[in-house]
Protein backbone atom coordinates (compact mmCIF):
# COMPACT_ATOMS: atom_id res chain seq x y z
CA UNK A 1 0.00 0.00 0.00
CA UNK A 2 1.39 3.40 -0.92
CA UNK A 3 1.93 6.04 1.72
CA UNK A 4 -0.75 8.38 0.39
CA UNK A 5 -3.48 5.73 0.56
CA UNK A 6 -2.23 4.65 3.98
CA UNK A 7 -2.22 8.20 5.35
CA UNK A 8 -5.65 9.08 4.03
CA UNK A 9 -7.12 5.79 5.29
CA UNK A 10 -5.64 6.33 8.75
CA UNK A 11 -6.96 9.89 8.82
CA UNK A 12 -10.46 9.01 7.68
CA UNK A 13 -10.94 5.68 9.47
CA UNK A 14 -8.67 6.42 12.43
CA UNK A 15 -9.77 9.92 13.32
CA UNK A 16 -13.32 9.33 12.11
CA UNK A 17 -13.47 6.10 14.07
CA UNK A 18 -12.15 7.79 17.20
CA UNK A 19 -14.70 10.61 17.03
CA UNK A 20 -17.53 8.20 16.27
CA UNK A 21 -16.57 5.84 19.09
CA UNK A 22 -16.30 8.65 21.61
CA UNK A 23 -19.58 10.13 20.39
CA UNK A 24 -21.31 6.76 20.88
CA UNK A 25 -19.74 6.53 24.33
CA UNK A 26 -20.94 10.01 25.26
CA UNK A 27 -24.46 9.02 24.19
CA UNK A 28 -24.24 5.88 26.32
CA UNK A 29 -23.08 7.97 29.27
CA UNK A 30 -26.03 10.29 28.77
CA UNK A 31 -28.36 7.28 28.73
CA UNK A 32 -26.76 5.84 31.85
CA UNK A 33 -27.28 9.17 33.58
CA UNK A 34 -30.94 9.17 32.55
CA UNK A 35 -31.67 5.57 33.53
CA UNK A 36 -29.76 5.76 36.80
CA UNK A 37 -30.06 9.33 38.02
CA UNK A 38 -28.30 10.45 41.16
CA UNK A 39 -30.48 10.13 44.25
CA UNK A 40 -30.08 12.28 47.32
CA UNK A 41 -29.84 9.16 49.52
CA UNK A 42 -26.53 8.31 47.85
CA UNK A 43 -24.95 11.30 49.52
CA UNK B 1 53.52 -13.77 35.74
CA UNK B 2 54.09 -10.40 34.07
CA UNK B 3 51.64 -11.35 31.37
CA UNK B 4 49.04 -12.33 33.94
CA UNK B 5 49.42 -8.96 35.70
CA UNK B 6 49.21 -7.11 32.37
CA UNK B 7 46.15 -9.15 31.45
CA UNK B 8 44.58 -8.31 34.79
CA UNK B 9 45.30 -4.61 34.33
CA UNK B 10 43.94 -4.83 30.79
CA UNK B 11 40.68 -6.11 32.29
CA UNK B 12 40.50 -3.02 34.49
CA UNK B 13 40.93 -0.56 31.64
CA UNK B 14 38.85 -2.49 29.12
CA UNK B 15 35.82 -0.27 29.69
CA UNK B 16 37.83 2.90 29.00
CA UNK B 17 39.35 1.38 25.86
CA UNK B 18 35.93 0.64 24.41
CA UNK B 19 34.47 4.03 25.28
CA UNK B 20 33.60 5.72 21.97
CA UNK B 21 32.08 9.16 21.34
CA UNK B 22 28.57 7.70 21.09
CA UNK B 23 28.80 6.20 24.55
CA UNK B 24 30.07 9.50 25.96
CA UNK B 25 27.24 11.48 24.34
CA UNK B 26 24.67 8.97 25.60
CA UNK B 27 26.10 9.12 29.12
CA UNK B 28 25.55 12.87 28.91
CA UNK B 29 21.99 12.31 27.63
CA UNK B 30 21.38 10.05 30.63
CA UNK B 31 22.72 12.73 32.95
CA UNK B 32 20.47 15.36 31.33
CA UNK B 33 17.43 13.12 31.86
CA UNK B 34 18.43 12.64 35.49
CA UNK B 35 18.88 16.40 35.88
CA UNK B 36 15.43 17.02 34.36
CA UNK B 37 13.88 14.49 36.71
CA UNK B 38 15.74 15.40 39.90
CA UNK B 39 16.33 19.13 39.60
CA UNK B 40 13.48 20.23 37.36
CA UNK B 41 10.89 17.76 38.67
CA UNK B 42 9.91 16.73 35.11
CA UNK B 43 8.13 13.37 35.43
CA UNK B 44 10.83 12.17 37.89
CA UNK B 45 9.18 8.77 38.38
CA UNK B 46 9.97 7.94 34.78
CA UNK B 47 12.88 10.15 33.83
CA UNK B 48 15.09 9.03 36.74
CA UNK B 49 14.96 5.29 35.88
CA UNK B 50 15.10 6.10 32.14
CA UNK B 51 18.16 8.29 32.65
CA UNK B 52 19.87 5.69 34.82
CA UNK B 53 18.98 2.89 32.39
CA UNK B 54 20.48 5.00 29.61
CA UNK B 55 23.71 5.39 31.60
CA UNK B 56 23.87 1.67 32.45
CA UNK B 57 23.40 0.50 28.89
CA UNK B 58 26.00 2.84 27.46
CA UNK B 59 28.83 1.73 29.70
CA UNK B 60 30.84 -0.47 27.33
CA UNK B 61 31.74 -4.13 27.85
CA UNK B 62 29.14 -4.66 30.61
CA UNK B 63 26.60 -5.51 27.86
CA UNK B 64 23.56 -5.23 30.11
CA UNK B 65 21.25 -5.52 27.12
CA UNK B 66 23.06 -8.63 25.93
CA UNK B 67 21.41 -12.02 25.93
CA UNK B 68 21.79 -12.54 29.67
CA UNK B 69 22.07 -8.95 30.82
CA UNK B 70 19.64 -7.99 33.57
CA UNK B 71 18.20 -5.11 31.55
CA UNK B 72 17.44 -7.53 28.71
CA UNK B 73 15.67 -9.81 31.17
CA UNK B 74 13.49 -6.93 32.39
CA UNK B 75 12.87 -5.76 28.82
CA UNK B 76 11.79 -9.22 27.68
CA UNK B 77 9.71 -9.66 30.81
CA UNK B 78 7.40 -6.75 30.19
CA UNK B 79 8.23 -4.38 27.36
CA UNK B 80 8.66 -6.63 24.33
CA UNK B 81 5.39 -8.38 25.21
CA UNK B 82 3.65 -5.05 26.09
CA UNK B 83 2.80 -6.21 29.62
CA UNK B 84 4.23 -3.28 31.61
CA UNK B 85 2.20 -0.49 29.94
CA UNK B 86 -0.93 -2.55 30.51
CA UNK B 87 -0.18 -2.97 34.21
CA UNK B 88 0.38 0.78 34.43
CA UNK B 89 -3.03 1.25 32.84
CA UNK B 90 -4.71 -0.75 35.61
CA UNK B 91 -3.17 1.73 38.06
CA UNK B 92 -4.23 4.74 35.96
CA UNK B 93 -7.80 3.41 35.85
CA UNK B 94 -7.74 2.97 39.62
CA UNK B 95 -6.56 6.55 40.08
CA UNK B 96 -8.90 8.27 37.61
CA UNK B 97 -12.25 9.70 38.60
CA UNK B 98 -14.52 9.76 35.56
CA UNK B 99 -17.21 11.59 37.58
CA UNK B 100 -16.76 14.99 35.87
CA UNK B 101 -17.01 13.53 32.37
CA UNK B 102 -20.01 11.40 33.38
CA UNK B 103 -21.69 14.50 34.78
CA UNK B 104 -21.16 16.34 31.50
CA UNK B 105 -20.75 13.77 28.69
CA UNK B 106 -20.37 16.41 25.96
CA UNK B 107 -16.87 17.15 27.30
CA UNK B 108 -16.00 13.62 26.18
CA UNK B 109 -15.93 14.93 22.61
CA UNK B 110 -13.16 17.35 23.55
CA UNK B 111 -11.16 14.21 24.31
CA UNK B 112 -11.69 13.20 20.69
CA UNK B 113 -10.59 16.57 19.31
CA UNK B 114 -7.44 16.33 21.40
CA UNK B 115 -6.37 13.27 19.41
CA UNK B 116 -6.20 14.99 16.00
CA UNK B 117 -2.49 15.55 16.52
CA UNK B 118 -1.87 11.80 16.36
CA UNK B 119 -3.23 11.42 12.87
CA UNK B 120 -1.91 14.69 11.45
CA UNK B 121 1.57 13.91 12.76
CA UNK B 122 1.34 10.41 11.30
CA UNK B 123 0.74 11.96 7.87
CA UNK B 124 3.67 14.36 8.29
CA UNK B 125 5.94 11.49 9.38
CA UNK B 126 4.91 9.59 6.25
CA UNK B 127 5.65 12.65 4.14
CA UNK B 128 9.11 12.85 5.73
CA UNK B 129 9.81 9.32 4.54
CA UNK B 130 9.30 7.25 7.68
CA UNK B 131 8.03 3.71 7.08
CA UNK B 132 4.32 3.28 7.79
CA UNK B 133 4.56 1.55 11.18
CA UNK B 134 7.28 3.96 12.32
CA UNK B 135 4.95 6.83 11.39
CA UNK B 136 2.19 5.23 13.49
CA UNK B 137 4.54 5.03 16.48
CA UNK B 138 5.63 8.65 16.03
CA UNK B 139 2.04 9.85 15.66
CA UNK B 140 1.05 8.13 18.88
CA UNK B 141 3.23 10.57 20.85
CA UNK B 142 0.29 12.90 20.18
CA UNK B 143 -1.80 10.73 22.50
CA UNK B 144 0.21 12.53 25.20
CA UNK B 145 0.04 9.29 27.10
CA UNK B 146 3.25 7.46 28.01
CA UNK B 147 1.92 3.90 28.40
CA UNK B 148 -0.06 4.12 25.13
CA UNK B 149 3.00 5.39 23.27
CA UNK B 150 5.14 2.61 24.76
CA UNK B 151 2.52 -0.04 23.99
CA UNK B 152 2.28 0.95 20.33
CA UNK B 153 5.95 1.64 19.66
CA UNK B 154 7.24 -1.46 21.47
CA UNK B 155 4.99 -3.47 19.21
CA UNK B 156 5.56 -1.81 15.85
CA UNK B 157 8.78 0.17 16.05
CA UNK B 158 10.92 -1.10 18.96
CA UNK B 159 13.93 0.73 17.49
CA UNK B 160 12.09 4.02 18.14
CA UNK B 161 10.94 3.07 21.64
CA UNK B 162 13.56 5.17 23.45
CA UNK B 163 12.94 8.32 21.40
CA UNK B 164 9.14 7.94 21.44
CA UNK B 165 8.99 7.33 25.20
CA UNK B 166 11.37 10.14 26.10
CA UNK B 167 9.40 12.49 23.83
CA UNK B 168 6.05 11.39 25.28
CA UNK B 169 7.08 11.78 28.92
CA UNK B 170 9.16 14.93 28.46
CA UNK B 171 6.43 16.77 26.57
CA UNK B 172 3.79 15.59 29.03
CA UNK B 173 5.72 17.28 31.79
CA UNK B 174 6.09 20.37 29.61
CA UNK B 175 2.33 20.75 29.11
CA UNK B 176 2.24 23.85 31.40
CA UNK B 177 4.83 25.45 29.11
CA UNK B 178 3.54 24.23 25.74
CA UNK B 179 -0.19 24.83 26.08
CA UNK B 180 -0.74 28.39 27.44
CA UNK B 181 0.76 30.30 24.46
CA UNK B 182 -1.34 28.25 22.02
CA UNK B 183 -4.45 28.81 24.13
CA UNK B 184 -3.84 32.56 24.17
CA UNK B 185 -3.08 32.67 20.46
CA UNK B 186 -6.29 30.93 19.41
CA UNK B 187 -8.80 32.64 21.70
CA UNK B 188 -10.08 36.18 22.06
CA UNK B 189 -10.14 37.93 25.42
CA UNK B 190 -13.94 37.73 25.43
CA UNK B 191 -13.79 33.95 24.98
CA UNK B 192 -11.19 33.53 27.71
CA UNK B 193 -13.32 35.60 30.07
CA UNK B 194 -16.35 33.35 29.68
CA UNK B 195 -17.63 32.06 33.00
CA UNK B 196 -19.04 28.56 32.69
CA UNK B 197 -21.93 27.64 34.99
CA UNK B 198 -20.97 25.32 37.81
CA UNK B 199 -21.61 21.66 37.01
CA UNK B 200 -24.99 20.54 38.25
CA UNK B 201 -25.88 17.12 39.50
CA UNK B 202 -23.74 14.29 40.73
CA UNK B 203 -23.40 10.88 39.17
CA UNK B 204 -25.07 7.83 40.64
CA UNK B 205 -23.03 4.92 41.92
CA UNK B 206 -24.75 2.61 39.39
CA UNK B 207 -23.68 4.84 36.50
CA UNK B 208 -20.11 4.91 37.79
CA UNK B 209 -20.13 1.11 38.05
CA UNK B 210 -21.68 0.52 34.66
CA UNK B 211 -19.44 3.01 32.87
CA UNK B 212 -16.25 0.86 32.77
CA UNK B 213 -18.23 -2.24 31.83
CA UNK B 214 -20.18 -0.60 29.00
CA UNK B 215 -17.11 1.21 27.67
CA UNK B 216 -15.10 -2.03 27.66
CA UNK B 217 -17.76 -3.97 25.78
CA UNK B 218 -18.64 -1.24 23.25
CA UNK B 219 -15.03 -0.12 22.79
CA UNK B 220 -13.88 -3.74 22.54
CA UNK B 221 -16.47 -4.50 19.87
CA UNK B 222 -15.55 -1.42 17.82
CA UNK B 223 -11.78 -1.70 18.21
CA UNK B 224 -10.91 -5.22 19.39
CA UNK B 225 -7.18 -4.78 18.71
CA UNK B 226 -7.02 -2.13 21.39
CA UNK B 227 -8.96 -4.08 23.99
CA UNK B 228 -5.90 -4.72 26.18
CA UNK B 229 -5.45 -0.95 26.58
CA UNK B 230 -9.11 -0.20 27.14
CA UNK B 231 -9.78 -3.29 29.23
CA UNK B 232 -6.97 -2.68 31.71
CA UNK B 233 -7.81 0.99 32.33
CA UNK B 234 -11.46 0.10 32.81
CA UNK B 235 -10.62 -2.83 35.10
CA UNK B 236 -8.73 -0.45 37.35
CA UNK B 237 -11.65 1.97 37.32
CA UNK B 238 -14.21 -0.75 38.05
CA UNK B 239 -12.16 -1.88 41.05
CA UNK B 240 -12.01 1.71 42.31
CA UNK B 241 -15.71 2.40 41.83
CA UNK B 242 -16.90 -0.93 43.21
CA UNK B 243 -15.22 -0.15 46.50
CA UNK B 244 -15.15 -3.83 47.45
CA UNK B 245 -11.57 -4.61 46.43
CA UNK B 246 -9.78 -1.72 48.05
CA UNK B 247 -6.68 -3.85 48.62
CA UNK B 248 -6.41 -4.59 44.91
CA UNK B 249 -7.16 -0.98 44.01
CA UNK B 250 -4.48 0.31 46.38
CA UNK B 251 -2.00 -2.28 45.15
CA UNK B 252 -2.71 -1.31 41.52
CA UNK B 253 -2.24 2.40 42.09
CA UNK B 254 0.70 2.03 44.45
CA UNK B 255 2.83 -1.11 44.72
CA UNK B 256 2.19 -2.58 41.25
CA UNK B 257 2.35 0.79 39.50
CA UNK B 258 5.56 1.70 41.37
CA UNK B 259 7.38 -1.55 40.63
CA UNK B 260 6.28 -1.57 37.01
CA UNK B 261 7.22 2.10 36.58
CA UNK B 262 10.72 1.32 37.79
CA UNK B 263 11.11 -1.65 35.43
CA UNK B 264 9.51 0.23 32.55
CA UNK B 265 11.76 3.24 33.00
CA UNK B 266 14.91 1.13 33.22
CA UNK B 267 13.92 -0.88 30.14
CA UNK B 268 13.20 2.23 28.10
CA UNK B 269 16.53 3.73 29.14
CA UNK B 270 18.12 0.45 28.12
CA UNK B 271 16.90 0.89 24.54
CA UNK B 272 18.84 4.14 24.27
CA UNK B 273 22.07 2.62 23.01
CA UNK B 274 24.25 5.21 21.31
CA UNK B 275 24.47 3.47 17.92
CA UNK B 276 20.66 3.26 17.69
CA UNK B 277 19.74 6.55 19.37
CA UNK B 278 22.25 9.01 17.96
CA UNK B 279 20.75 9.41 14.53
CA UNK B 280 19.09 12.38 12.80
CA UNK B 281 15.92 10.28 12.90
CA UNK B 282 15.75 10.64 16.71
CA UNK B 283 15.85 14.42 16.47
CA UNK B 284 13.04 14.35 13.91
CA UNK B 285 10.99 12.07 16.18
CA UNK B 286 11.45 14.49 19.10
CA UNK B 287 10.40 17.45 16.91
CA UNK B 288 7.39 15.60 15.53
CA UNK B 289 6.34 14.63 19.06
CA UNK B 290 6.34 18.27 20.12
CA UNK B 291 4.43 19.17 16.98
CA UNK B 292 1.85 16.45 17.74
CA UNK B 293 1.14 17.78 21.22
CA UNK B 294 0.87 21.36 19.90
CA UNK B 295 -1.59 20.14 17.26
CA UNK B 296 -3.65 18.36 19.92
CA UNK B 297 -3.95 21.63 21.81
CA UNK B 298 -4.81 23.58 18.66
CA UNK B 299 -7.54 21.11 17.67
CA UNK B 300 -8.89 20.90 21.23
CA UNK B 301 -9.19 24.69 21.55
CA UNK B 302 -10.75 24.96 18.06
CA UNK B 303 -13.29 22.30 19.01
CA UNK B 304 -13.96 24.24 22.20
CA UNK B 305 -14.71 27.26 20.01
CA UNK B 306 -17.15 25.20 17.95
CA UNK B 307 -18.86 24.04 21.16
CA UNK B 308 -19.03 27.66 22.28
CA UNK B 309 -20.85 28.65 19.08
CA UNK B 310 -23.21 25.67 19.33
CA UNK B 311 -23.99 26.36 22.99
CA UNK B 312 -24.70 30.02 22.38
CA UNK B 313 -21.54 31.27 24.06
CA UNK B 314 -21.77 29.22 27.25
CA UNK B 315 -18.55 27.24 26.75
CA UNK B 316 -15.13 28.69 27.46
CA UNK B 317 -12.95 27.32 24.62
CA UNK B 318 -9.94 27.10 26.92
CA UNK B 319 -11.32 23.80 28.29
CA UNK B 320 -10.68 22.28 24.84
CA UNK B 321 -6.96 22.33 25.61
CA UNK B 322 -7.59 19.80 28.38
CA UNK B 323 -8.82 17.19 25.90
CA UNK B 324 -5.45 15.47 26.04
CA UNK B 325 -4.31 12.62 28.22
CA UNK B 326 -1.97 14.53 30.54
CA UNK B 327 -4.25 14.03 33.55
CA UNK B 328 -4.83 16.15 35.64
CA UNK B 329 -2.01 18.50 34.68
CA UNK B 330 -3.75 19.84 31.61
CA UNK B 331 -6.96 20.57 33.53
CA UNK B 332 -4.94 22.53 36.08
CA UNK B 333 -3.29 24.53 33.28
CA UNK B 334 -6.74 25.45 31.93
CA UNK B 335 -7.97 26.48 35.39
CA UNK B 336 -4.89 28.64 35.95
CA UNK B 337 -5.13 30.23 32.54
CA UNK B 338 -8.87 30.91 32.92
CA UNK B 339 -8.32 32.59 36.28
CA UNK B 340 -5.65 34.84 34.83
CA UNK B 341 -8.32 36.58 32.77
CA UNK B 342 -11.29 36.30 35.10
CA UNK B 343 -10.86 35.68 38.79
CA UNK B 344 -14.48 34.48 39.01
CA UNK B 345 -13.95 31.81 36.38
CA UNK B 346 -13.77 28.25 37.74
CA UNK B 347 -13.05 25.96 34.83
CA UNK B 348 -11.43 23.14 36.79
CA UNK B 349 -14.33 20.66 36.87
CA UNK B 350 -15.21 21.26 33.21
CA UNK B 351 -11.56 20.88 32.28
CA UNK B 352 -11.35 17.70 34.39
CA UNK B 353 -14.22 16.30 32.33
CA UNK B 354 -12.39 17.11 29.10
CA UNK B 355 -9.18 15.73 30.58
CA UNK B 356 -10.81 12.44 31.61
CA UNK B 357 -12.28 12.37 28.10
CA UNK B 358 -8.77 12.86 26.76
CA UNK B 359 -7.54 9.96 28.90
CA UNK B 360 -10.11 7.62 27.39
CA UNK B 361 -9.81 9.37 24.01
CA UNK B 362 -6.11 8.60 23.70
CA UNK B 363 -6.72 4.94 24.47
CA UNK B 364 -9.63 4.80 22.02
CA UNK B 365 -7.54 6.54 19.34
CA UNK B 366 -4.78 3.95 19.76
CA UNK B 367 -7.31 1.11 19.81
CA UNK B 368 -9.04 2.38 16.67
CA UNK B 369 -5.67 2.87 15.00
CA UNK B 370 -4.64 -0.73 15.75
CA UNK B 371 -7.94 -2.09 14.52
CA UNK B 372 -7.76 -0.04 11.30
CA UNK B 373 -4.20 -1.32 10.74
CA UNK B 374 -5.42 -4.88 11.29
CA UNK B 375 -8.35 -4.25 8.96
CA UNK B 376 -5.94 -3.07 6.25
CA UNK B 377 -3.89 -6.22 6.76
CA UNK B 378 -0.80 -4.28 7.86
CA UNK B 379 -0.66 -5.96 11.27
CA UNK B 380 -2.02 -9.25 12.51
Amino acid sequence: MDNFTFGVTMMVCGMGGTILTLYIMSLIMRLLGKFFPFKKEEE
Amino acid sequence: MEQAILGGLQGLINGFLHLDWRSIVMLCVGLVLLWLGIKKDCEPLLLVPIGFGCILVNIPVADLMGKEGFLRVIYDMGVSNELFPLLIFVGIGAMTDFGPVLANPSTFLLGAAGQFGIFLTLIIALALGFPQLDAVSIGIIGACDGPTAIYVSSRFAPHLLGAVSVAAYSYMSLVPVIQPPIMRLLTTEKERNTIMPSMKGSVSKTTKLLFPLVITVIGGLIAPMGLPLLGTIMLGNLMKESGVVSRLTKASENEIANVVTLFLGLSIGATMVGSAFLRPQTLIVLCLGLFAICLDTVCGVCFGKIMRVMSGGKVNPLIGAAGISAFPMSARVVQKEGQKYNKKSYLLMHAMGANAGGQVGSVIAAAVMLSVLAGMGIIK
